[in-house]
Formats: structure tokens, sequence, C-alpha cells
């Protein structure tokens, strides 16, 4: 820091706090009141009737302890972390093997795979969610109907909104349609930053392209890799939209539910809005958690 | 880089190149080039399938044999779309939201981005965990809670409540993107501004502000993007018809269209009038919203 730098910083030292005040604002209303209430609210009775001003008890960690005993929360909760990982896990290795192809390539396939990427990255997820539901549509879908080209293959009118097992599958199918270009294009920077020459050295050694990749590449882009992982941890947990729209051309049955859903049901249907909370607090607690690490990396650049 | 050494030192050194083995590597290139271009394909059919669906006439859309090939080229569709009134009240809606949240954020990231990267004052860290954590939160742990804080205030329905929402959720990530914007323009070129005779604010006006513009653009798209297609916030405190933004109108104009026989070319149509402003943008920014969120990965 120059010296003249901190001469104004002592003499003006309320600056920097005044400008912090409008974000510090907004945030502590949109974000910050929402949190509290929802904590407070977690430890009271807040059901149907509180909706119409009757005064809600504090229960302690009632609400807790009732979801923790139902074992439809638990079911819900398992079901979102396997879809989570699994999603996520499929989305980095697609991703990551889109990385090494546009890194294989010619400079013209690679430009017409990133131009593919970007346009699919671009959708708003409303917007794709109506074309994905078009596509897997039952009758006329064009998925059921290329399927059903393969012979020995009977997709006529095949319904994979029908039981959950194909429900999430077609889920998870857009979902991973839709984050693998981020992976891709982050990954694909990992890889633009190895030099030519490390490369070449290990080929001229006889390192074959699975040596390569494991000894190499992989130890150079595991940062990335492990950042893009996590978000997409992150990211997955929340698919409320997907999982909303697809509800409207399924069927709205619990067996369907993510988190996400689960609590817009606690709130809106059963207007129970004590337990909807508590449930909100797990989901805050286990991204806060998963983000940590994140976030340090991030801290890292801010002191560099 | 060590890794590299040590499989120098280990591997036997064998099998130089020759002259097949560079005409083999030269058809496997091709081969890979090929198998990008059928995934890129792969990728962008579903857009594609978009915009051909809703350029299709209906007649052709009711076939239980999808047309592929070409793109039709009626407009009945998005004529469709368009003569559903509640459109222009979402566009409306979504109009004016979203320049709202762009507007706010932009003001507030920017003075604050100012803060953190031109000074260093006690809480500063804090602050920038605080931030950093806040932009990860998920709306669905919070829209129970901010459902009950907009309805009791009466903002239910008005423009007001998800602009504040928004604004709340996206300047965290818009002031860690100008953050780098103000740190990367020296201080010292101020205060050479203000040696030669310009106050601070006028130095700072003259000589910071132009360079930080393509900053301020980028935070700007990407509010904007957040804004435009945000789908959970907007469904629970804008519950009245009359009042949806774009998203919402798009799925109740499919959930409409679902009691009939649904109409895709028109949901297509809709869908890609929701989809094309989104896209441009989109388009303009990436570049900086994928080495906002892993540049600390790729370069570290």
């Amino acid at each position: 820091m120059s010296a003249p730098q901190l001469r104004i910083r002592r003499r003006i030292p309320r600056t920097p706090y005044l400008l912090l005040i409008p974000a510090v604002a907004i945030l502590l209303i949109g974000l910050g009141y929402p949190i509290v209430w929802q904590v407070i609210t977690s430890l009271q009775e807040y059901g149907l009737q509180q909706q119409f001003g009757k005064p809600a008890p504090f229960v302690g960690l009632q609400n807790y302890i009732d979801l923790a005993s139902t074992s439809q929360l638990w079911i819900v909760v398992g079901r979102s972390i396997l879809f989570c990982l699994v999603t996520a896990v499929a989305t980095l290795a697609v991703g990551t093997l889109l990385a090494l192809l546009m890194n294989a390539v010619t400079k013209g396939p690679r430009i017409v795979l990133q131009i593919a990427l970007l346009l699919a990255w671009s959708m708003p997820v409303v917007a794709a969610m109506t074309v994905w539901i078009w596509l897997f549509d039952r009758r006329r879908g064009a998925i059921n109907f290329l399927l059903d080209m393969i012979p020995g293959v009977d997709m006529n009118r095949f319904d994979w909104l029908e039981s959950p097992a194909t429900f999430f599958v077609v889920a998870s199918v857009i979902v991973i349609w839709m984050s693998v270009p981020f992976v891709a294009f982050s990954t694909y920077a990992g890889l633009t930053q190895i030099s030519d020459e490390v490369m070449e050295a290990a080929q001229l050694d006889g390192a074959n392209g699975w040596q390569r990749f494991w000894g190499i590449i992989l130890p150079m882009i595991r940062p990335v890799i492990g950042i893009v992982l996590l978000l997409q941890v992150i990211w997955d947990l929340r698919v409320f939209t997907q999982i909303t729209m697809l509800q409207d051309a399924g069927s709205k049955s619990s067996e369907f539910d993510l988190l996400g859903t689960y609590i817009y049901k606690l709130g809106t249907k059963s207007q129970d809005f004590g337990m909807a909370s508590s449930v909100s607090i797990l989901v805050l607690a286990i991204t806060i958690a998963l983000s940590w690490f994140y976030i340090r990396s991030l801290l890292k650049e801010d002191e560099s | 880089m060590t890794l590299a050494l040590k499989l120098k030192g280990s591997r036997q050194r064998s099998r130089d190149a020759s002259a097949g083995g560079a005409l083999r590597r030269r058809s496997k290139k091709g081969l890979l080039g090929l198998l990008a271009i059928v995934i890129a394909l792969l990728w962008v059919f579903p857009v594609y399938w978009m915009v051909n669906s809703a350029l299709l006439p209906n007649v052709v859309l009711q076939s239980f044999v999808p047309t592929f090939l070409p793109l039709g080229g009626s407009i009945d569709n998005f004529v469709g779309a368009l003569s559903d009134g509640s459109f222009y009240s979402a566009l409306g809606m979504s109009t004016a939201i979203t320049l709202s949240v762009v507007v706010l954020c932009i003001l507030f990231a920017f003075v604050a981005a100012v803060a953190i990267s031109r000074f260093r004052f006690r809480g500063r860290k804090a602050f920038i965990i605080a931030v950093l954590i806040v932009q990860m939160l998920p709306a669905e742990g919070l829209f129970i809670a901010q459902y009950k804080l907009v309805s009791s205030v009466g903002l239910l329905d008005s423009v007001i409540g998800p602009t504040v929402i928004y604004t709340a959720s996206v300047v965290p990530f818009t002031i860690w993107m100008l953050r780098g914007f103000v740190a990367g323009v020296p201080a010292d070129l101020e205060e050479a501004a203000m040696v030669d005779g310009l106050s601070r604010f006028g130095a700072f006006m003259r000589i910071t502000f132009p360079l930080l513009a393509p900053g301020l653009v980028a935070s700007g798209v990407y509010a904007f993007l957040q804004a435009w297609n945000e789908f959970t916030v907007a469904l629970v405190l804008l519950p009245s018809e009359a009042n949806q933004t774009l998203p919402l109108w798009l799925r109740g104009f499919v959930q409409a269209s679902a009691t009939r026989e649904t109409d895709w070319g028109q949901v297509m149509a809709a869908s890609t009038l929701v989809a094309v402003p989104v896209i441009v943008f989109f388009l303009i920014v990436q570049g900086r919203l994928t080495s906002g969120l892993v540049s600390g990965a790729v370069k570290g």
C-alpha cells in the first residue's frame, strides 16, 4: 500500500463504512431478517391457527424432534442427497471429458462444440424445462420416437414421468445437460494453463495418454475440479424449478419430492411454517457446511 | 511440474515418433473432431428443437412422426402465444423488476467494491466472508421466510418484493466481481491525477470509472440474467396471475395449454420469446462469468 493512501485512510476513516451501508442494508432486509425469522419460527409451533393471528408458542426443539422422527423427511433428505451426488458426479465426468475433447481437437470442431455448449448454457431454466418436457412427451416426444426406432426397443408411449425412478433419471439428464457447459469451460480453462512443454516432455518419454492424464493433467486441474464439483453439489441441492415443472407435467405426489418441493409443500399446502422453517434451516446448514471449502479458496484469491 | 519430472525419470525412453505414428495421430485427431461435432449437435438439439417446433404449423406437430428438418416458416405459434393477453403484463412486470434490480445492484455493489478494494478497515474480512457465505444461500432454504416478510408488510404481488430479494441475493456476487475490477485499476493512477489538481472524486470519475466500465456492464448483465430467469422466489411472492413475471407466465402457459391437448407449437414459441433476450445477453458476458466463479482455482 502506498503512503498517500495510508494518509487518506487515516484522515477519513468513516468512508469505507459509509460505502458499505447500502449493500449491508439490502442484505439485512432481504436475507438477514428472513434467516433470523426462520430460526425463531423453527423453534415455534407455527401452523394454520398462527396464520390467522393466534400467537405462536415456543416449543424448543420440538419441530426438529418431530422432523427427525418422521420417516418422510429422511426419505426426502436421502433422495435429495443421492440425486445431488449422482447428478454432480456425472456432470463433472461428462464436463471433464468434453474439456479434454476440446483440448484435443483442432480449432474448427472446438469452436463448434463451444458454441453448442454456450447455447445450452444460456437457456433460461423455465424455457429449457418446457423443451425437455416436450422432448420426453409420452406420445409425440422426439426421444420416445428415436428410441423406438432401435430394433427390439418398444418405447411407444412410454411415460417417463410415471414412476419415480424414470422421473429422476429425466430430471438428472436435464440438470446434467444444463450444468455440463459450466464444468467443461472451467475445466478447459484449467487445461489451457498446462504448459505444452510439460506435455511434450512426457510424450517423448513414452508416457501414454492414460498415464499423461493421471500423472500430469489430473493433478494440475485438481483445484478447478474440486471447486466445480463443490459448486455442482451445492447447485444440485436446489433444483426446485426443475422438479416443480416436471411435477406439473407428471404427478405432484410426494414420491417425486426433493427438499425444495418438500419445503414448498410444507409451507403452502400444510401451512406449517414451523416445520417448513426447520427443514429450511437444515438445507441452509448443509449448504454452508459444503460452501466453506469454496469460500476458503476464494478468500485465498483476495489475499493474493 | 514435479510429477512430470518424476515421470520423465522413471519411464523408459522408447517409441520415438515415426512417420507412421504421425499419420495415425492425425487421423485420430480427425476422428476426435468428428466426435466433437456429433456431441455439439447432440447438446444444441434441445435449443434447435425449441425454435424448430415454434416455427412448425400445428398440423405438422400433431403428427406422431416428429419433423426433424427443415425449419418451418410459420409464425402462427408466435402470434398465438403473443395473443395471450397476460404475456404483456408479464413482460412489463419482468422488465420493471429486472431494471430495478440491475440499477440497484450496480450502485450498491460498486460502492461496496470500492470500500473493500480501496480501503483496509476493521471488519473488512468479516464483511467479505459474510458476503461469500450469503451468496451461497439457496432460495429453497429461505423462501418461506421471505414470503412471510413480504406479506407482513403488504407487498405481495408488488414489484418491490422480488426487487428487494433479488438485489439481496445478486449483490454479493456482483460485489465480488467488481472488487476484482476496482483492484485492477492502480490507485497510483488516481493519485497522479490528484497531484495534477483533480479532486479525489474528480480523479475517480475521470480516471477509474471509465476503466471500470466493462466490469459494470458484466455485473449489470449478470444481475439481468438472475432477475429475468428467477422462478422460485417469484412463485411465492407474486401469487396472483395478473402480476406474474415471464417465467411464471411461461409455466402457467404450459399448464393452461395442458388442460386441453398441449399446444406444443405455442409453448415452444413462448419459450423462444422468453429465451432469446437471455441468450443474447448471456453470450456477451459468459467469459467473465466463468472466470469470476473459478478464477482463484484456475490461477492458483
